[in-house]
């Protein structure tokens, strides 16, 4: 009782420091808070505190859930800071939380236009935080401050025309004193691109393209004037090396989705990883993981960031699995493709010239009677946060196992504002979920694999019944928490992907888990269906 | 409570729902995002059209007018909006608090001296922001002229006590400490108070807390006397003036 009240005390106090750049580089340092999407500039997706282990998890006991106002899917990952919880009620309203309670401060409510038209639900995935202000992209392309004290906007820039199938998704990454964001879109026949802005003003500071445009290189790779529709969007949230002063983001797929006879070439950089300088915008090097891809793999994933022992030298790497079904390790230094191996079935390709090129499988186009390609339109893994724990060295992959689609050629035709993508595929698995599972394992099943990044190899999966849109946390106790479609939320043993806990939520899980603690206790927080649960051991 | 306010703060009744003053402020909220570039602040800039008077050409009914918004008018410049029954309803109540509301302000004031007083003189930003300057203690004024009108605005400065908003009322906690705090109520439920002071939002358990209630008078000085029948006129142009952000 007298801890208890000791405790009270403190939280009586939620003071508010300011959220320097600094503190945001030095996340690890203050595992108390949550302070960017993937918890880090590095995207590992790691939290340091211990208190939960494997040995105490089974005591999670519910400590608060915040139902949000909204019918669409909870994609947000809350931010935590010092005690205060930011999180999206979609489409657009921004809400802060008391992170203990569970109580309500404030709504900032945003109307989208009704002109937004994003292609998947109108949702969002989270905010930055920079010094006192919160930073949401918003569904009809605006990029809106907000005072994360009192909750008034202080400034709307308007990114790009929503009427045009432009729309901002993913939660913006702050670079110094830029908030970086991409376009959604690719399902439009938008010209995708990433733009920084500066934080104070909302002033736009550089745009880079994701489909370069006539004169600059990569535009050879498109044919005629299909560059200008060819997509590219971007719509999860990228990562930042600060030694090497470099921007890390993936790019959507090229448009139309399944039809490329418009747009004969590689058609950079859909598809790609781009690093870029985030002072200027200026392109230090691509990785391009699907030419010329007519399955809709976005490279939309989190890029994960670490520093690792390769083959007897330290080297800065970037670890990626792809919506195409590969697990690659790049150099993000240099850009250079170290390796590429399979965490799911493909049937795509047969490996990689030296180089790291993809080399395709013959036949395995869409054609007009069909043609059935492994992993399948939603992709063997898609933006779902996967997490990097330095602990196990092991890599952690939310993963549809055994998808499939059947792809279809058909003519397509581009008109401003309205879809272009060809035949919708045909595929077993729903693509925005069911309410009751009917799928067997040979359809399609959702699964955590764990990766050896150095080797490539599997070692260990954890299987759930229906698919999963869950992204996995790690702790510094190698307890690793994921969930899945089917509503059941997972504590696992991170080295052998054994069940510890588990809590039925009952809605779909399509967000990334966090961690954060107040006065000494260790949260755990995801959302699930329409709501957010936290979780905390009984005391 | 002053007589003028009664109706408004009794909520407006429509056919269907009752809207609080807050729905209404969402209401006038959403008419100035999303309608005032057509029919303008005072709902009279399209031609043979008056929104804050309480007729309707087109519509004899609250719901009638709920539709037209939601629905449009085909063939005219007047668009479907993507509004809720509920928000269409809000910006019906708002229209109709508006139209039901009397009185003026007196004289014409200059925007450009009331942002001086605003920031000199009456020292406004030792408890007010605007665009995200001054203090958190009283409300943000930023669109403070989007949801309020002039009489209004003139009555908060010179009665602050007359009528304060559910949103704007001032709690103070005592802890078992002794610590004292006060700032405006955000929520509260049993266990729990959450307040916004100057540092920002804070919750407080309620366990925790030697004393706690409503402060009855609004920490806000009344400006009666204090400020010329100029410089109150100028004040409440500046006010007016203050609709939000604009897009960048
Ligand atoms: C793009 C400009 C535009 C916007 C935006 C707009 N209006 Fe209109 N509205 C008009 C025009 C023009 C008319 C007159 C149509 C006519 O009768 O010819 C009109 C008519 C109306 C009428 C019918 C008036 C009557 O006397 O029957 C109502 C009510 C109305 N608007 C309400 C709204 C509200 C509320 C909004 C915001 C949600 C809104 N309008 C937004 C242009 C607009
Ligand atoms: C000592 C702090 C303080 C000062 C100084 C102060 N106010 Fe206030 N003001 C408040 C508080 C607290 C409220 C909310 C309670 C209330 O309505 O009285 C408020 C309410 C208001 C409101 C009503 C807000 C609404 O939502 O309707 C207006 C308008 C306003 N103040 C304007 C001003 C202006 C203009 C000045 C300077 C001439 C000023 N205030 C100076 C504290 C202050």
């Amino acid at each position: 009782m007298i801890r208890r009240t000791l405790l009270l005390v403190l939280i009586a106090g939620s003071m508010f420091a300011q959220v320097s750049f600094e503190r945001i580089l030095n996340a690890a340092k203050e595992p108390q808070n949550w302070l960017t999407y993937s918890g880090g500039v590095q995207s590992q997706r790691h939290t340091g505190l211990t208190q939960i282990t494997p040995d105490n998890v089974k005591n999670l006991e519910q400590q608060w859930v915040f139902q949000a106002r909204s019918l669409e899917k909870f994609e947000a990952t809350p931010l935590v800071v010092d005690g205060v919880m930011y999180t999206v009620q979609a489409p657009n309203d921004i809400v802060a939380l008391d992170a203990v309670s569970g109580r309500v401060y404030w709504v900032y409510a945003y109307i989208p236009s009704p002109a937004a038209r994003p292609c998947c639900g109108m949702i969002n995935r989270g905010l930055a935080i920079l010094g006192d202000t919160l930073f949401m992209g918003t569904v009809d392309a605006h990029l809106i401050a907000v005072n994360a004290k009192s909750g008034r906007p202080i400034w709307d820039a308007k990114v790009a025309n929503a009427e045009s199938g432009y729309a901002l998704t993913h939660a913006p990454l702050v670079v110094k004193d830029k908030v970086i964001v991409g376009t959604a879109g690719g399902e439009y026949g938008i010209r995708g691109f990433i733009a920084a802005y500066d934080v104070k003003t909302g002033k736009e500071a550089w745009r880079f393209y994701t489909i370069p445009g006539p004169g600059e290189p990569g535009n050879q790779t498109w044919a005629g004037d299909s560059w200008k529709t060819g997509g590219g969007s971007v719509w999860v949230t990228g990562s930042y090396d600060p030694e090497l002063n470099l921007t890390y983001w993936g790019i959507g797929n090229p448009g139309p989705d399944w039809n490329g006879d418009s747009r004969p070439g590689d058609n950079l950089y859909s598809d790609s990883v781009v690093a870029l300088d985030p002072d200027t915008g200026k392109l230090k090097w691509y990785y391009q993981f699907s030419p010329h891809d007519e399955f809709d793999y976005d490279s939309v994933q989190v890029p994960v960031l670490a520093e690792m022992q390769w083959k007897g030298s330290q080297r800065k790497v970037m670890m990626w699995a792809n919506r195409n079904g590969m697990f690659y390790v790049i150099d993000r230094t240099s850009g250079e493709f170290l390796q590429g191996k399979p965490f799911a079935k493909v049937n795509w390709l047969t490996g990689f010239d030296e180089k790291g090129r993809p080399m395709r499988a013959p036949g395995k186009t869409p054609s007009t009677e069909g043609t059935l390609i492994y992993p399948g339109n939603q992709g063997a893994t898609n933006w779902y946060s996967p997490s990097y724990s330095p602990r196990t060295g092991l890599f952690y992959i939310p993963t549809w196992e055994n998808t499939s689609s059947i792809y279809f050629k058909s003519p397509v035709e581009y008109v401003e504002g309205r879809q272009y993508t060809g035949t919708f595929p045909r595929m077993t698995v729903s693509f925005r979920g069911n309410i009751q599972n009917q799928i067997t394992e040979d359809e399609g099943y959702g699964a955590v694999h764990a990766m050896d990044p150095k080797t490539g190899e599997r070692k260990w999966e954890f299987k759930m019944a229906d698919v999963t849109e869950s992204g996995i946390l790690t702790t510094a106790t190698d307890v690793l928490f994921v969930g899945g479609r089917e509503g059941n939320f997972f504590a696992l043993n991170a080295r052998n992907g054994s069940m510890l806990w588990k809590a039925a939520l009952g809605g779909i899980i399509a967000n990334g888990t966090i961690s954060y603690s107040v006065n000494g206790r260790q949260y755990i927080a995801v959302a699930a269906g329409n709501s957010l649960f936290t979780f905390a051991l009984r005391q | 409570m002053k007589v003028w306010t009664f109706a408004l703060s009794a909520g407006v009744l429509l056919a269907q729902h009752s809207f609080t003053r807050a729905d209404i402020e969402d209401g006038s909220r959403l008419y100035s995002n999303t309608c005032a570039a057509c029919h303008g602040a005072n709902g009279d800039r399209v031609s043979g059209v008056d929104l804050m008077h309480g007729r309707f050409r087109r519509a004899a009914t609250d719901d009638g007018v709920a539709a037209i918004i939601q629905k449009g008018i085909p063939g005219t410049a007047m668009p479907p909006h993507a509004l809720t029954d509920f928000q269409a309803g809000s910006i019906v109540a708002y229209l109709r608090s508006v139209a039901a509301e009397a009185g003026s302000v007196s004289g014409t004031g200059d925007v450009a001296r009331g942002k001086a007083i605003f920031e000199g003189k009456g020292a406004c930003q030792t408890c007010h922001s605007v665009r995200n300057s001054g203090s958190l203690v009283g409300p943000d004024l930023t669109d403070i002229g989007a949801i309020r009108r002039a009489p209004q605005l003139e009555r908060s400065l010179l009665d602050p006590d007359g009528e304060i908003l559910a949103q704007n009322r001032t709690y103070r906690v005592v802890t078992r400490e002794g610590t004292v705090i006060t700032g405006r109520l955000l929520n509260h439920d049993v266990f729990t108070i959450q307040l916004m002071d100057a540092q920002g939002p804070r919750s407080f358990q309620k366990a925790n807390l030697k004393e706690s209630g409503f402060v009855e008078k609004s920490p806000m000085p009344s400006y009666q006397g204090k400020l010329s029948a100029q410089e109150l006129a100028d004040l409440v142009s500046y006010l007016v003036s203050l609709k939000g952000i604009q897009t960048q």
